[in-house]
């Protein structure tokens, strides 16, 4: 008998080299054709406003440095083409530099390009920008921007970049009383603030041209995609347009889609003549690209007395940065899980982004969907509160029932599959929810400095989405040695695929996992492929691995039954045994056998489509603030994540774990902040408080495992989940603490002073 | 125009028991002198304020972040990096105790991660997990929540991992 090694903790095949030299990230390779390479460093805005001219002499003084490229040397340089073309026209028509004026802080100026990074960065420093030619349109703050305070773009005439509902990407709201009939109605200002995404390593690129065909070595999540943007930026065919992403440091959304500095390089290339690296610093990457949720939301939630819920409303406005792209359409996704988990009749959404005077949003782990989960669960929190309820009761009471999958929420988005109540259940029972109530009343009762507070999320969340779901590529080849090799098109940056995808194709074919080979993040090598984001790799990605693995086999039972002189009909695949004549398996056909027959390679492939999937879970956060300073520390985070059955349980846990920090520390410490003039004050990570070790406790997991049916293996998506329950949770479990001093709402980031005031 | 200093100055130093001289601009951080002139790759940048960890090895035996020396400063010293840390083909304790704990996701933090930690106990043999965590404190890493890097630590502590004899 075989065991399948399907579901078991493989240990990493990725790790022995990242633990013994290191991964070889953009910046650490030594390839021959980047040989003789320029390093670039881009001159940045360090203002708003009307720029007149760019001073470059100094710079051109600098020793070491090649020369600099300014926006009207890239007057004939075709405009890269915008991310998405749902904004008036007007906001899409970037140019590739600062052309006559910086619209936010950092904004690249000048492409200083020398000998040698340190030359690069001398010669950056001494760029003049010169400002002059009329004030600049200063708006910062969502709410100021969506009231057209004053108007960053003048020819459009508002900062609106996009109303979702003319797009069908929200309802709107109706005319009339729509709470009419509820007999509680309470409604809440919420803000989710600007978070920076800050992968470990930043943006990297390097270059070169070789007789026409550009290679570009990138730090990116999806080399296929951003194959498509060179290709088209430049005019190249597929052949001629090759992206190689190597080792990458991490991604969560900001290195989906691709930059200004990025797409220029091999421009910069051309001109100069020589192959072209970038590699941008921390604080580039904190104020030049990628910051995420950036929502100010107005929930107003209504039913019955008793904790029914019956009506919801959810207005949405969005801060899309300066020029308006994904995260401006990001909404959608918060639109289409407004409902969460919760079964509620009507629900209306109001979404709209505009443009402030900050570097542009992008998606960042979760993309829309944590802003969804955390509306609806402050309002159901508030709703429980004035319903004089234990918040955990009125969630059981509103949750879906699991004989209603699969089932369409108000918004029309439909649910695959479901146990809302057991995973809520089951994170409580691991948590000891009524001890944890006892204690808190008995520290309030003694007046006990240390508040305890407990707060519950329940959430679902969307992967592979939106509708009607997304397709990933795998081509899984037999080697003349009888082992396998997957060329697969999602990218792995930290997730493991090396390890999980060669699972599933040694499961399917009986090959063992040290003789399957997964490749990926190479498009000379693989044909076709979208990459890894959006929690979408291993149902889509996965299951194409499956899916080609089975259709290889299919294909090597002709040539098996041809060695066993047998009706191909009657010869059956076994993983332990091999080929044989069904009944027969003393007489095997390998595939080191069937690899030596075969006139090419055995090989098939397989352009995976699902529906979109929805993961689930229930997190419980215990939190204690020092009611003296308003401190808050986490002490324990309870998660119950369900995404399905587990391919490497280990891995899954990871995944949990670094979601469950990202959240926490949105809802208590991170925030991406800007002063009154634009400039962004959280540059460094001394600024920026990303999270650490001691910030954090361990966490404590529920299994659960609730199979999709929109893909064979019932696979659901794992990426976002720990980021997506766990601010609510830590951030209800901070209003939990203070809840008996008469607090109903704590804006995160829960920080000492917000609390503190909160208290006072 | 800016004031610049010509010179060049001669570092030699030995990583990983190797010798290395070169002729440095006096302002090359340590990082970068490993990074480009000695090519070992294994040590990464991931900030400019000496906030992150990425770049920390060892100088004479103790965790240092190299990107908080200048090359010039440890001329003459010994530096071991993640490059040096496995016996030939035997992992160190700490490397297999993260491998086995599933430590590391994207791998750009753990170079670093790894080095701290083994000054870590080397400093602390039986640390509590609160100890770990402070003591990690300035290694950031943006994958594994530390979760498993904090249990890496105590299961290596423990003498758990399958170099230092322990049971899996
Ligand atoms: S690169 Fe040295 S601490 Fe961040
Ligand atoms: S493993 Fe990615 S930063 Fe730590």
């Amino acid at each position: 008998m075989v065991v399948s090694i399907m579901g078991t903790r493989v240990l990493r095949k990725e790790d022995p080299k990242l633990l013994t030299v290191g991964g070889t990230y953009t910046a650490d390779l030594r390839d021959a054709r980047l040989e003789g390479a320029a390093h670039v460093c881009y001159a940045r805005a360090s203002a708003l406003g009307a720029v007149s001219g760019v001073d470059v002499s100094g710079a051109l003084a600098t020793p070491g440095v090649l020369g600099v490229v300014t926006n009207s040397d890239l007057a004939d340089f075709p405009l890269q083409p915008p991310q998405m073309d749902l904004f008036p026209e007007e906001m899409l028509r970037r140019s590739w530099l600062v052309d006559d004026a910086a619209l936010f802080v950092g904004e690249p100026v000048a492409a200083v390009v020398a000998e040698s990074v340190v030359a690069a960065v001398d010669g950056a420093e001494a760029v003049e920008v010169i400002y002059g030619g009329g004030e600049p349109a200063t708006v910062i703050d969502l709410e100021d921007a969506d009231g057209d305070a004053e108007v960053i773009f003048g020819e459009v005439g508002t900062n609106l970049a996009l109303n979702l509902e003319t797009v069908d990407m929200s309802t709107g709201f109706s005319d009339g009383d729509f709470f009419e009939d509820c007999e509680v109605v309470i409604h809440q200002r919420v803000e989710n603030h600007k978070v920076a995404a800050v992968p470990l390593e930043g943006r990297s690129v390097a270059c070169c041209w070789e007789n026409g065909s550009l290679t570009v070595w990138m730090s990116t999540q999806a080399p296929h995609l951003v194959q498509g943007v060179f290709r088209n930026v430049y005019d190249l065919s597929r052949k001629d347009c090759r992206i190689i992403a190597p080792d990458v440091g991490g991604g969560f959304g900001q290195k989906v889609n691709h930059s200004q500095e990025e797409m220029l390089l091999p421009e910069l290339a051309r001109r100069f003549g020589r192959p072209m690296r970038w590699t941008e610093t921390r604080t580039e990457n904190l104020i030049g690209f990628g910051h995420g949720r950036a929502q100010v939301q107005r929930v107003t939630l209504g039913g019955d007395a008793d904790g029914k819920v019956r009506r919801y409303r959810l207005e949405v406005i969005c801060d899309s940065g300066a020029y308006p792209g994904v995260g401006a359409f990001l909404p959608y996704f918060t639109h289409l899980m407004a409902s969460g988990t919760y079964d509620i009749a009507e629900i209306e959404t109001r979404c709209r982004s505009v443009v402030t005077s900050t570097a542009p949003t992008q998606a960042y782990r979760g993309a829309g969907r944590p802003e969804a989960t955390a509306a609806i669960e402050r309002a159901v929190d508030i709703f429980a509160a004035r319903c004089g309820r234990d918040p955990v009761e009125v969630r059981a009471q509103n949750l879906i029932a699991p004989e209603r999958f699969p089932v369409t929420t108000a918004v029309g988005t439909e649910y695959d599959s479901g146990e809302y109540a057991r995973a809520l259940e089951k994170a409580l029972e691991a948590s000891g929810y009524e001890d944890l109530r006892r204690e808190q009343a008995r520290r309030r009762a003694e007046g006990d400095p240390r508040l305890l507070g407990i707060g519950v999320s329940c959430y679902v969340e969307i992967t592979a989405g939106p509708a009607p779901g997304g397709k990933e590529y795998a081509k899984v080849e037999i080697t003349p040695e009888g082992g396998a090799r997957v060329l697969s098109g999602a990218f792995s940056h930290g997730q493991g695929h090396l390890t999980t995808f060669a699972m599933l194709a040694s499961d399917s074919l009986g090959i063992p996992i040290e003789q399957v080979e997964v490749i990926q993040g190479d498009t000379a090598q693989i044909d076709k492929g979208v990459g890894t984001f959006g929690s979408r790799s291993l149902q889509l990605g996965g299951s194409a691995v499956c899916d080609a693995s089975n259709q290889v086999i299919d294909l090597a039972r002709e040539t098996a039954a041809d060695i066993l002189e047998a009706a191909s009909a009657d010869v059956v695949f076994d993983a332990e045994k091999g080929f044989h004549v069904s009944g027969a398996p003393a007489v095997a056909v390998s595939w080191a056998d069937l690899a030596e027959r075969a006139e090419a390679p055995l090989s098939a492939d397989s352009n995976f489509f699902a529906a979109a999937s929805y993961p689930f879970g229930a997190h419980v956060a215990v939190v204690e603030v020092d009611r003296e300073t308003g401190e808050v520390t986490l002490e324990r985070m309870i998660t119950c994540d369900d995404s399905g059955p587990l391919l490497n349980p280990m891995v899954a846990e990871g995944q949990r774990h670094g979601g469950i920090a990202q959240g926490a520390a949105q809802a208590l410490i991170e925030e991406m902040r800007y002063d009154p003039w634009g400039n962004p004050v959280t540059s460094t990570f001394a600024d920026y408080g990303i999270i650490s070790a001691a910030e954090l406790p361990s966490f404590e997991l529920v299994v659960m495992e609730t199979p999709s049916p929109h893909n064979p293996l019932g696979f659901k998506g794992i990426g976002e989940s720990g980021t997506i329950g766990s601010t609510p949770a830590v951030q209800s479990a901070v209003v939990d603490a203070l809840a008996h001093l008469g607090v109903t709402h704590v804006d995160i980031p829960c920080t000492p002073e917000r609390v503190w005031r909160a208290l006072s | 125009m800016h004031w610049r200093m010509k010179a060049v100055e001669r570092v030699s130093v030995t990583i990983n028991g190797a010798e290395y001289s070169h002729e440095v601009e006096p302002r090359t951080l340590l990082v970068n002198y490993i990074r480009e002139q000695a090519g070992l790759t294994g040590t990464n940048i991931g900030c400019d304020t000496s906030s992150c960890g990425a770049c920390t090895v060892h100088l004479n035996g103790e965790s240092v972040k190299s990107c908080t020396l200048l090359a010039v400063q440890a001329d003459g010293e010994d530096i071991l990096t993640i490059e040096g840390l496995a016996d030939g083909e035997r992992l160190h304790p700490m490397q297999e105790s993260f491998r086995e704990c599933h430590a590391l996701q994207c791998g750009y933090c753990t170079p670093g991660m790894v080095m701290a930690a083994v000054s870590l106990l080397k400093e602390n043999p039986s640390p509590s997990e609160r100890e770990v965590r402070l003591g990690l404190e300035g290694n950031l890493c943006r994958c594994t929540g530390y979760h498993n890097i904090v249990k890496a630590v105590l299961h290596c502590a423990a003498g758990a991992s399958a170099t230092n004899g322990g049971a899996q």
